[in-house]
């Protein structure tokens, strides 16, 4: 990226990071991807956000009354409308003359790419000034582990159970990063709980642009993929490592993929030790690798990387 | 009454629902296109872009967003508009239920109309009625005048801190909101005189954070639901007073809850909701004239609902008749549902009957209307007719 200001903004690391804990004591799973993208946003954002989450786990977890999980101002939204409740909060806040402030979304992949997209593209289409971050832990988790549009090929959900006949989730995943670049939007970026850092730069990038952002975190979900729960960020950044999940960025109408391996690490084992993928066969894992392979070919020819 | 100056115009209702919306100065207006609504919504981004209105006007891509986002920005302590009408309305639905249960005073214009299928773009009032339940207190109003002081008038009690309920200002589609009439336009310093700035403990703010909007267990939901229901109860005295208050600095008088006209002698009395209550204005004098002791009840305030007026009405009169644009189907229209169990609870043994009719638009006639009172009044004396009538009712039917 050499026409952004990334360079004047002072580096976050876990260093420096604040010590102070915005997300805590919520009722999340043990090994929680999902947690662990909010806090360190949270953390990134600091106390001048405003915090918006449509029905989900972290909405889930982090409200039960009278134990509320957030220390900085935050609201449980409309399922289908987060992006435009958070648009409403940064409006409003902005006519009543409040400054300085960031306003933030924090939606699972169902709350984004389905229920949640109409909404969505209305905030970027208006640039209102909202971060918002989709923690993909690629199903309805919060509801019992139902396929989501992001839910990947071959899953299986129990909405798309295993069996003789099907073998889980016939199709690939909406490609959300390019629908959501498609818009033009100011800055988009994709990440993983598995690589806090870039993560933590991207956050901190989308803090200090005035206008509509995005960012697209994967976030691993024990319980709904059947992984131990002390593996979650070693699981997460071996997706990146596979090639399954990509790293990148969208700003100025350039694509930019941030990790361009020249080798990828093995699909099949990091597939064969989630409980997800344990039914799948052979062929349905060469058809997973065929599909990465196509949409990395893809990247590389049109994307400036 | 002070320094009562005439500033008279010639617009139709939409107009004045957006002259309302300017003098009660928003901070956001979120607000999707919809007929017979457009109009509203039209004038103030005009108003934006002119500048005669300092307000955030956010072009939502839906009905629920636009709620959605009117929600987000009260939630932050700003007084928020939006407007819709019909299958906007019940789009936004979910969003309703949600706005009055988190306490936002949002205030919302509905343009009365049908309800798909058949598609309709013509007026009755099978959407706002099909939401009574929603939490929402509703008004209804009969000209334009009471448009645009309705809209003022809800602000003030909507935020009031023992209401916090959202409110819903209906005016009937086409008949009122394409209509145009003379309208007073109150000055801008009287009105910031009677609405003052909006302020709310209610809101999240970054001296004093807040979790909002959260979940409950069994062991609290019903508490919070109580208190909700009581706020619509104590809503009633806040309307009493705002309306008191109203009347005295701007010399118009609604008579908060209901308007009974000639009732006190009345036999036979019809209960109107809206704008019909204009035409039957005209009847009721005819037939008064006539010697036939008919009245008016119009019902402003369909949520909460004036069931301490219907029940003292009950005991005066001897028939009554309710007139809905409306119909629960299955059953009877829904304003006479609603003004038969106030009726029960005051053990009033009267001639009942409901004019179900006006639906999708069709206009209902001073002949029709002067039946109904004939059909009262003759019910007081024998009960032969049926208790649910579709009135002007074009097909062939077995009874």
């Amino acid at each position: 990226m050499t026409n952004d200001t990334v360079l004047k903004i002072p580096r976050i690391t876990p260093k420096n990071m604040t010590e102070k804990e915005f997300f805590y004591g919520h009722k999340a799973c043990a090994g929680c991807g999902g947690s662990v993208a909010v806090r360190l946003a949270l953390k990134v954002l600091g106390e001048r956000t405003y915090t918006a989450l449509p029905a989900g786990c972290m909405a889930a977890v982090g409200f039960i009354f009278p134990q509320m999980a957030f220390n900085t101002n935050a609201l449980i939204t409309t399922f289908p409308g987060v992006a435009s409740m958070a648009s409403g909060i940064a409006a409003g806040a902005k006519a009543l003359g409040q400054k300085d402030f960031k306003t933030v979304c924090f939606a699972g992949d169902g709350g984004t790419a389905d229920i949640g997209l109409q909404a969505l593209s209305g905030m970027i289409d208006r640039d209102d000034d909202v971060l918002y971050i989709c923690y993909d832990n690629e199903a309805y988790m919060n509801t019992g582990i139902q396929k989501s549009g992001l839910t990947p090929y071959g899953t299986l959900t129990t909405t798309t159970p295993a069996g003789k006949n099907i073998h889980g989730t016939k199709t690939n995943k909406k490609n959300l990063f390019e629908i959501i670049a498609a818009h033009d939007i100011k800055y988009a970026a994709t990440a993983s709980i598995g690589y806090p850092q870039d993560y933590i730069n991207k956050v901190n990038k989308a803090k200090h642009i005035k206008g509509a952002t995005f960012i697209h975190v994967y976030a691993s979900c024990p319980t709904g993929w059947g992984t131990p729960t002390n593996t979650s960020i070693e699981i997460a950044r071996e997706a990146v490592d596979c090639g399954l999940i990509f790293l990148a960025e969208y700003q100025n109408g350039d694509y930019k993929l941030n990790k361009n391996p020249k080798e990828f690490k093995s699909v099949k084992e990091y597939l064969t030790k989630q409980g997800r993928f344990k039914h799948m066969t052979d062929a349905d894992i060469e058809q997973v690798i065929a599909y990465r392979d196509m949409k990395w070919e893809r990247m590389r020819r049109n994307w400036n990387s | 009454m002070e320094n009562l100056k005439t500033n008279k115009i010639f617009i139709s209702g939409d107009e004045a629902v957006a002259h309302g919306v300017r003098l009660s100065r928003p901070h956001v207006i979120a607000a999707y296109p919809i007929t017979p609504q457009t109009i509203t919504v039209e004038r103030l981004s005009e108003m934006v872009e002119n500048g005669e209105l300092d307000s955030d006007y956010m072009h939502v891509e839906s009905e629920h967003s636009a709620l959605s986002a009117a929600m987000g920005a009260s939630s932050v302590g700003a007084r928020t508009f939006t407007a819709t009408s019909s299958q906007g309305l019940l789009y936004m639905v979910e969003a309703m239920h949600y706005a009055s249960g988190g306490r936002y005073p949002i205030v919302m214009m509905n343009a009365n109309r049908s309800v798909a299928l058949p598609w309709s773009i013509y007026g009755d009032q099978r959407d706002s009625l099909s939401q009574l339940d929603s939490g929402w207190i509703q008004v209804y109003v009969e000209d334009a005048q009471e448009a645009l002081d309705m809209m003022i008038q809800a602000y003030k009690i909507a935020e009031h801190a023992k209401v916090l309920t959202p409110m819903m200002v209906n005016l009937d589609g086409f008949i009122l909101t394409h209509t145009y009439e003379m309208v007073e336009i109150p000055d801008q310093a009287m009105v910031d005189k009677f609405l003052p700035v909006f302020e709310t403990p209610n809101k999240m703010c970054f001296e004093n954070p807040k979790n909002m909007a959260f979940s409950s267990q069994p062991d609290d939901n019903t508490e919070f639901k109580y208190q909700q229901n009581q706020a619509m109860f104590d809503a009633i005295e806040v309307i009493e007073q705002t309306e008191k208050e109203f009347g005295e600095l701007f010399g118009r008088n609604y008579q908060s809850m209901v308007e009974e006209i000639n009732c006190d002698d009345a036999d036979a009395v019809l209960v109107t909701l809206g704008s019909i209550t204009g035409t039957v204005r005209v009847v009721m004098e005819q037939l008064r004239a006539r010697g036939l002791k008919v009245g008016i009840l119009k019902i402003r305030y369909m949520r909460p609902f004036p069931e301490k007026e219907i029940m003292a009405l009950s005991h005066k009169i001897k028939a009554i008749g309710v007139i809905d644009k409306d119909i629960s189907f299955g059953y009877e229209g829904t304003i006479f549902t609603n003004v038969n169990s106030a009726l029960a609870k005051s053990n009033a043994s009267i001639f009942k009957k409901n004019f179900i009719g006006g639906l999708g638009g069709r206009d209902i006639t001073k002949a029709e209307i002067e039946k109904m009172y004939h059909d009262l009044l003759a019910g007081i004396t024998s009960n032969n007719q049926k208790t649910v009538e579709f009135f002007n009712l074009k097909v062939e039917t077995n009874d």
